[in-house]
């Protein structure tokens, strides 16, 4: 076990973990920040999408050592403005069904969003991020909206 | 809007399209309604609903939400009756309780089996509290009526709120056969209201079982054995202990348990646990085993299902087709993996579980335990996807077993891996199908003999025959009126824990059924609506969803080289289903372009709901008819995350367009549907592009 102080959601925080602790346990089990999801722990799904300086990663392969000093967001951070465009998005075209990997799908929209990334790239990114309730529809109509928005 | 409501921690923002925002309240649990300071009266009529002296109005939903929209359904239908604004309601999830009837979330029965006792229970109410005012005013209660949240009085216009009657009302005698609404008169039901949990879902908010945390609670990961009926022989924990933050290691019945101080450490405990396996005794079984189990019945002839006609009569100039249609093993891989928290102290339970089945949980719980259905309480926790997987309680049975051996509370989370490997899974099935066309393109004969585990046979009752088993749904019964037909069975067994998936072997007959009417239309050198159509008598629900799936996707209009469009239609639910797929293949690759679907529903409840399930139907179905399979080696399942149990991705998702039929008929179910008439129609539309017949999923080109 050691000590490790994290910055999230513009927030210090000083926790006591094994190093090798995915940050998304940190997250979850120590902090309780269980709005970044555990779906299939390798990198593959997209569920437990967070920012690391801006940028979307996958928290179920990230070690908590590695991501000391960095600037970590998770949807809990970006929901302090429940106005985010995104967000208001989301529920004008009710998007969510169950509701377990929207975390995710915005966390990895709104990092791309946040680059003006183009729309192949946009395409690419969300491409895997993965939804079992079949959501990919409304995403896609969200997702248009607010490129075009911007 | 947050902040003027930030009194209550669970508040939902939605809006309804065309108005302003609406505000519905939502609470998950129980014991967060009660509010220190206050004690008010309850009126409380129904089990589904009560009214405090505050004009609170609390709506008991008690089926699960697992994504299709019941947490918003089930309490439009109450709020529709009881005339009380949606933004005053606060929706709370009901614990498992037989007061409730069947809290069983599967078949696509919540709101068709709740319409009438939910509006019947608003009306109740709503009726009490008429009563209650007129007795206060002296009237006679045709001289007042309910509207958003009061009873008026018609002469003199005054008005008494629900929270003011809620006293007398709870003293009057309950009435029975109270009137229900007027379709025409309803103000909630048939609108495109925001769902209530969109908002904490977004926000990272929402609570699923996975994210449960008690006081006093500790994690646990379970290793069970890779072949399915293995058990533990002997097991070495030392190694295990040994690592940071393991608290123990107990032996349950399904496995042996790490109990540590974070999910991640249970979960490298786990893996250090030295265990020897008994493997039991289908420890060598694999698919191909199991599809020679099929293929040994292919030439027989079943037991009857449905007879009518002569299928083996001789008619002139009749063209033969003879086909063998395949479905594998399927999971339901939701994005939740399955998981439990559990505490048991002094001979009793209390569980936060993401059940479809909370009463089954219970009762299993209690089972399991050696302790009486009164011992356990089952709380019911938001679920990420159900499909099916959580009607069956086994994730509570070892969170239980896990706390009861350990003494502590737990929350045990099984991995991906486990979540793969460790299910009950869609049985699969082969179809052999025979039939004939008459020279002028009629359809004369139609054969099919279905070879399928019957879930019910291998789960409840050993002795159960094909006839009476569930393997014949979706084969028998057809509208096609097609003079001789018949209809058979045969159960083949499967050690491998078979279970409801997501319309079940309605997942698995159309796909053969509507697949082959595309050959026999084929054979007979007609259009396959055309065919179909000409099938079907006049007054068929399922011929006006074919009529309009047809007009609404252009079908007929010509499409570039190497594109195709496919039709299907599929019965079910009380509901019926037409969907028309358009894809293109350009070097062996394939892009479903577009689904058009169309639904028959009867009264709709909320439309916006009805198009999610359409939507998330067709992802889901064709995701396991282009993608992933279960495989079976040495006994137990070979696939262990979505690498190697592929899923749809975003850019694979077709554009789905939906179109619901406006009518009054009794309310049937959407969630399952749209599952039958997808693979057929997408496979149906690859033989329109490329003249290849696909008979077996998932779907391979090259």
């Amino acid at each position: 076990m050691a000590k490790f102080n994290l910055n999230i959601n513009n927030r210090n925080y000083s926790v006591e973990a094994e190093p090798n602790m995915p940050l998304l346990w940190v997250l979850r089990d120590k902090l309780g920040l269980t709005g970044t999801k555990y779906a299939c722990g390798e990198g593959i799904c997209g569920s437990c999408t967070v920012h690391i300086d801006g940028n979307a990663e996958r928290s179920c392969v990230l070690s908590v050592k590695d991501v000391e000093g960095s600037s970590i967001t998770t949807i809990e951070g970006l929901a302090e403005n429940p106005d985010h465009p995104i967000f208001k998005t989301w529920i004008d075209l009710e998007v969510s069904q169950c509701g377990y990997c929207q975390p995710g799908q915005i966390m990895t929209l709104a990092a791309m969003l946040n680059k003006s990334s183009s729309k192949e790239e946009i395409e690419r990114e969300m491409s895997t991020v993965l939804c079992r309730c079949g959501t990919y529809h409304r995403i896609r109509k969200a997702v248009d909206k607010l490129v075009e928005e911007k | 809007m947050k902040k003027k409501h930030t009194r209550r921690e669970f508040i939902k923002v939605v809006s309804v399209s065309g108005g302003g925002f609406i505000l519905a309240t939502y609470i998950p649990f129980n014991n967060l309604l009660a509010k220190a300071g206050d004690d008010p009266k309850i009126f409380s009529p129904s089990v589904y609903l009560k009214i405090d002296s505050n004009g609170l109005v609390t709506v008991i939903v008690h089926r699960s939400e697992m994504g299709q929209g019941v947490k918003t359904a089930l309490p439009m239908l109450i709020a529709e009756e009881l005339e009380v604004e949606w933004e005053k309601i606060v929706i709370e999830q009901a614990d498992a309780d037989s007061k409730y009837g069947s809290q069983s979330t599967g078949g696509s029965t919540s709101v068709r089996r709740n319409w009438e006792p939910l509006r019947v229970a608003g009306a109740t109410a709503r009726e009490m509290l008429l009563i209650a005012a007129a007795n206060k005013w002296k009237v006679d209660k045709s001289d007042c009526f309910a509207e958003n949240g009061f009873i008026v009085n018609k002469k003199t216009n005054q008005k008494f709120s629900y929270g003011e009657l809620v006293e007398d009302a709870s003293k009057l005698p309950v009435p029975q056969n109270v009137k229900l609404k007027d379709p025409k008169d309803f103000k909630i039901i048939g609108k495109r209201i925001h769902r209530v949990d969109t908002p904490e879902k977004i926000y990272g908010k929402a609570k699923f079982g996975i994210d449960v945390v008690i006081p006093g609670m500790f994690y646990a990961a379970l290793s069970r054995c890779p072949s399915f009926g293995g058990k533990v022989k002997s097991f070495k924990a030392d190694k295990a202990k040994s690592l940071p933050g393991v608290i123990d290691v107990v032996q349950i019945s399904n496995g042996v348990a790490v109990i540590a101080d974070s999910t991640w450490n249970a979960f490298n405990g786990r893996d250090a646990l030295e265990i020897d396996w008994d493997f039991g005794p289908n420890a060598s079984v694999s698919t191909e085993d199991i599809r020679n189990e099929m293929i040994k019945h292919l030439d027989e002839e079943g037991s009857l299902f449905e007879n009518r006609g002569n299928i083996n009569s001789k008619i002139e100039g009749e063209k033969f087709v003879e086909a063998v249609y395949e479905v594998p093993f399927m999971a339901h891989a939701p994005m939740e993996p399955m998981n439990c928290v559990a505490k048991y102290e002094n001979g009793k339970i209390e569980l936060w579980a993401p059940t479809q089945n909370p009463q089954n949980a219970k009762s299993e719980v209690a089972k399991a335990l050696g302790i009486s259905e009164d011992n356990v309480t089952v709380h019911v926790t938001l679920m990420g996807g159900g499909f099916g997987r959580r009607l069956v309680s086994d994730f509570a049975i070892e969170a239980a077993e896990i706390s009861k051996a350990s003494g502590k509370a737990v929350k045990l989370t099984w991995t991906r891996k486990e979540d793969m490997k460790f299910g009950f899974y869609r049985p699969p099935s082969m179809h052999v199908l025979k039939g004939s066309v008459s020279s002028e393109g009629r359809p004369i004969k139609f054969y099919h003999h279905v070879i399928a585990p019957s879930i019910r046979q291998m789960r409840f009752d050993k002795n159960l025959t094909a006839e009476k088993s569930e393997i014949k749904e979706g084969t028998v019964d057809l509208e096609y009126q097609i003079p001789n037909l018949k209809i058979t069975g045969t159960l083949i067994p499967t050690h491998v824990p078979i279970s409801w998936w997501r319309a079940v072997y309605n997942s698995q007959n159309p796909f053969a059924v509507e697949s082959f009417i595309d050959e026999l239309a084929f054979a007979a050198g007609k259009d396959p609506y055309q065919f179909r159509k000409e099938m079907l008598p006049d007054d068929s629900r399922l011929k006006n969803v074919l009529n309009i799936a047809a007009a609404k996707s252009g079908w007929g209009t010509r499409l570039a080289k190497g594109k195709g469009r496919g039709i299907a239609i599929s019965a079910g639910y009380e509901s019926y289903c037409a969907q028309v797929a358009e894809v293109s293949v350009v070097d062996n690759k394939l892009k479903v372009e577009k689904f058009t679907a169309v639904i028959d529903c009867g009264v709709v409840v909320n439309p916006d709901i009805v198009e999610q399930q359409l939507e998330g139907a067709i992802a889901f179905a064709l995701s396991a008819a282009m993608k992933g399979e279960i495989t079976i080696k040495n006994g137990g399942v070979v696939q262990s995350n979505f690498d190697d149990f592929e899923i749809l991705t975003y850019d694979e998702m077709p554009v789905v367009e939906v179109h619901i039929v406006q009518n009054n008929f009794k309310v049937g179910g959407v969630g399952e549907v749209g599952i039958a008439a997808c693979a057929p129609a997408l496979c149906n539309a690859i033989f329109a592009a490329t003249g290849k017949r696909i008979r077996r999923l998932p779907v391979r080109l090259s």
